[in-house]
């Protein structure tokens, strides 16, 4: 994809041979790893600041976040589904194959609106309760924002692939650019799952 | 492919105005996106400066009552915010956009839209921290129960209203306990929009510099203001997220409750000031670092000298970067960390040093031997280097932990990094503004009244800063608004206030002699300076499409080797062609062959812009349905533009994210 665009703007050149938009959404990448970083070393600090109030780790259900962080990593699977469709030109498959990882993206953030629910009514374990509550709630709570920003990106693409029939070429990099940033949100999710959840509860 | 491809019609059509204020609402070019961010700042540091003056007026004696407590706080911390985000940042990245795409021979960043956004929402966010003044509410914090808003509006004054914690916004002072009222909210919030903005300026600026230089332009050619962007992009990619962290949590503690700093609820305010300073301290840098660039272009050019050891000074500039992020706890040594921590930070401090010291050297030795031309930036640049090392050297002095607690809280810090960010960073951008203005203008500036701003500005500058060094060391504390006769401060302070007075006159010539050589200065031609980069291998002033023909670089100083060969000693000898070379490249430069297609202007970034001040009005005062409503109108503008932005006609199928491509062929 890169070398069509290339070749049919052969006075203009990219140093890297990477397209600018895809270079640039690395580059941001690279900051939003800092900017989890500093989420999870918060968490890290505060987790057991609970003062005899409910700690996280106590209301943790690990086989309930499991299966949601299951259905998280499927989504990355159809989000590459969805990108090797594209490259053999099957339009059809690639509307299909984003709708699915928008879905899935959907069952994870319904998941964490569940597991919030009740946190906060049956176990009484709000966003003020206690440092580690608060930083809790702050980097899940970004990272789920996170993944709505992705899902309405997901479902932009699908639209528009539906109302064109169709993906065009320079489209084709925005699906690059949304499968980066998705996995990104993902691979964030697996060390929050490792660090926050599992090894915290154990 | 010239302008021939039909614009698709659309509802969304893209505003096309080339002169008039809608030209400069509108505008993607980096040049006028360039000189909007230098005339801005420009007006900011008025604004800081006049903030510094109060402040000087009220230290001229002792005792003195012309600034109450509250309103000292208030000038000490709006003055600290304005100059480091609101004048050096901003101007830096004024001269960043203006110079980046010409230097690597470009015609414009990657990303044009993106550009302008970022200035949009860098005044967005500018304006947004001063407006407290105008929508200071005294209900707020409203995030702890039973203690919101318990500030007596008896309390509340004009100048008083602006932000109040210092610049780093200790916790928990600057907590909902410590600091009732909105200001912090502002100052807090107002940082993290222009956090957005500079986070979206270090990604296009990086990915243009990657992506965008012109062919030959390997990056050991670029010059080295081209490297000082890329390193400073970097240092605000991986500092900016952590900042944006630690200002949320002081949002969550102040309007939603948590106690992330507050000790009295479980929280700890040291984690604070790790998380500011591990910002703080790259943002140091990200300060200094695009001036070491400005000299290091200049005094090449007016020692006559390739700038020495060009590779070296390059990776001291990111040698300093990369410490940078391991040295921020010797801002805490007074603050209660472990020994094993101050040690370690005390060395680390002191390594910084070591490319620091390459630097100056390098500078040094390029003006040894050189045949030097004592024009105006020539001496803002060596006034650069000479105040740089006073206030580096001192620098090396907080390292040393022993030394660094009799400093702490004195003037003799106040001393210090106004050496490094006045006499260093501010120098610089004189520099700057004086050996560039020709490519804005097509004039030189009066070289007159350039050495008296120069001279008026050195000397009130020294007779303003030096003396904090002794009054520090004798024990004159910072952030105190009054001091009594007996601690015999009184001599000094009158010193430094009138130094400070001089400083404010020195601009004041500077201004007049912008205004007045804009319209009348001197013609400058295409190579006022006998420069060696080549952003000077275009006509005076840039033209719009910057290159008539793409640039190929075959070395470093590109422009100088088209110009000088070398004889059988290795000195420069002018060639005999090189006033023909210049004048062809007049004509050229003024004449493309066709017609150059550059990105079209766009409504978007400024509306996308204008929603995120609603967005923080709305936080501030989120419990009123008010409130509500502004978050919600504020995000129904910002995700509008943002469809609007994407759905906006491309004048050509890839324009995106292609932007050169637009250029003829």
């Amino acid at each position: 994809m890169a070398l069509d665009v290339a070749v049919s703007h052969h006075e203009e050149h990219e140093s890297t041979g990477i397209p600018n938009t895809k270079l640039g959404m690395w580059v941001f990448l690279s900051s939003e790893f800092l900017f989890f970083g500093a989420l999870i070393t918060n968490y890290l600090l505060y987790g057991g600041r609970a003062f005899d109030t409910v700690v996280p780790r106590e209301v943790y259900d690990i086989p309930f976040t499991s299966l949601s962080s299951f259905v998280l990593l499927m989504s990355s699977l159809t989000m590459v589904l969805a990108h090797h469709a594209l490259s053999v030109g099957d339009q059809n498959g690639t509307k299909t194959w984003l709708l699915a990882t928008a879905l899935l993206g959907s069952i994870f953030l319904g998941g964490q609106v569940f597991e919030f629910t009740e946190f906060i009514q049956l176990k009484g374990m709000t966003l003020t309760t206690n440092p580690a509550s608060s930083a809790f709630f702050l980097l899940t709570g970004f990272h789920g924002t996170h993944v709505a920003i992705g899902v309405l990106m997901l479902l932009s693409l699908f639209g528009i692939s539906r109302r064109q029939g169709g993906l065009s070429e320079k489209q084709g990099l925005n699906l690059e650019l949304v499968g980066l940033y998705w996995h990104f949100v993902d691979i964030i999710w697996i060390v929050i799952f490792t660090l926050v959840y599992l090894l915290s509860a154990v | 492919m010239t302008a021939t491809t039909a614009r698709p019609t659309s509802i969304y059509r893209r505003p096309a105005p080339k002169t008039g204020i809608w030209s400069w609402i509108t505008t993607v070019d980096h040049k006028r996106i360039g000189i909007l961010y230098g005339y801005s700042a420009f007006v900011f540091f008025i604004l800081g400066g006049i903030e510094a003056l109060l402040l000087r007026i009220q230290l001229s004696a002792p005792n003195n009552e012309f600034l109450t407590a509250a309103e000292y706080n208030a000038m000490f911390t709006t003055h600290g915010l304005t100059m480091v985000f609101l004048f050096v940042m901003p101007v830096t990245a004024g001269f960043m956009n203006y110079l980046l795409p010409l230097m690597i021979g470009a015609r414009d960043v990657a990303f044009p839209r993106m550009n302008a956004l970022s200035y949009w929402i860098w005044l967005a966010g500018a304006l947004f921290t001063y407006s407290v003044i105008f929508f200071a509410d005294v209900a707020a914090p409203i995030g702890v129960q039973g203690f919101a808003g318990n500030l007596d509006p008896a309390d509340q004054s004009f100048l008083g209203g602006l932000p109040d914690g210092g610049w780093f916004l200790y916790q928990p002072n600057a907590g909902p306990y410590f600091s009732p009222g909105s200001a912090i909210d502002f100052g807090a919030l107002g940082l993290q929009i222009l956090g957005i903005a500079s986070l979206i300026s270090a990604v296009n600026f990086i990915t243009t510099i990657f992506n965008m230089r012109a062919k030959g332009m390997r990056l050991l050619r670029m010059p080295v203001f081209v490297w000082m962007t890329m390193v400073v992009a970097f240092l605000l990619l991986f500092s900016l997220p952590i900042i944006a962290i630690a200002l949320f949590m002081v949002t969550f503690d102040r309007s939603f409750g948590t106690s992330f700093f507050q000790a009295v609820s479980g929280g700890d305010p040291i984690l604070w000031q790790h998380l500011f300073w591990l910002f703080g301290h790259p943002e140091v840098y990200i300060l200094i670092l695009p001036s070491m660039g400005i000299v290091s272009e200049v005094l090449p050019v007016f020692s006559k000298k390739p700038l020495f050891g060009y590779a070296a000074v390059v990776f001291a500039g990111a040698g300093i970067a990369f410490l940078g992020f391991g040295v921020w706890a010797h801002h805490m040594f007074a603050s209660g960390i472990t020994p094993v921590a101050q040690a370690a930070f005390g060395l680390s401090t002191m390594t910084i040093a070591i490319p620091t010291g390459i630097k100056i050297f390098n500078w040094v030795f390029t003006m040894w031997g050189g045949r030097i031309r004592f024009t105006t930036p020539m001496l803002f640049a060596i006034g650069f280097v000479s105040m740089f090392v006073i206030g580096g050297l001192s620098g090396v002095t907080h390292a040393i932990v022993p030394s660094d607690w009799q400093q702490t809280d004195t003037y003799y810090i106040v001393a210090h990094f106004h050496y490094v960010l006045f006499g260093g960073a501010i120098f610089g951008i004189f520099a700057g503004a004086y050996y560039w203005f020709p490519k804005l203008t097509g004039r030189l500036m009066s070289e007159k009244l350039g050495k008296l701003h120069f001279w008026v500005q050195f000397v009130g500058f020294n007779l303003t800063f030096a003396p904090m060094h002794w009054l520090g060391l004798q024990g004159m504390v910072r952030r105190t608004w009054k001091y009594a006769p007996e601690a015999n401060f009184g001599p000094w302070n009158l010193a430094v206030t009138v130094g400070a007075f001089t400083i404010a006159l020195s601009i004041l010539i500077f201004i007049f002699n912008w205004t007045y050589s804009k319209r009348k200065g001197h013609p400058s031609g295409l190579d006022p300076w006998d420069a060696r980069t080549i952003e000077w291998t275009i006509p005076n002033p840039t033209p719009e499409y910057n290159y008539a023909t793409p640039p190929v670089i075959h070395s470093l100083d590109e422009f100088w080797h088209m110009k000088y060969s070398e004889d059988d000693e290795g000195r420069a000898v002018r060639r005999p062609e090189a006033d023909d070379v210049i004048a062809r490249l007049e004509h050229d430069g003024n004449n493309p062959a066709e017609e150059i297609h550059l990105p079209h202007p766009s409504y978007f970034p400024i509306i996308m812009a204008s929603g995120l001040p609603l967005i923080a009005f709305g936080i501030i005062n989120h419990v009123t349905a008010a409130g509500k409503a502004l978050i919600a109108t504020g995000a129904v503008i910002t995700i509008g533009a943002l469809l609007g932005w994407g759905m906006e006609p491309l004048e050509e199928p890839h324009e995106a994210g292609h932007a050169l491509e637009a250029g003829g062929h």
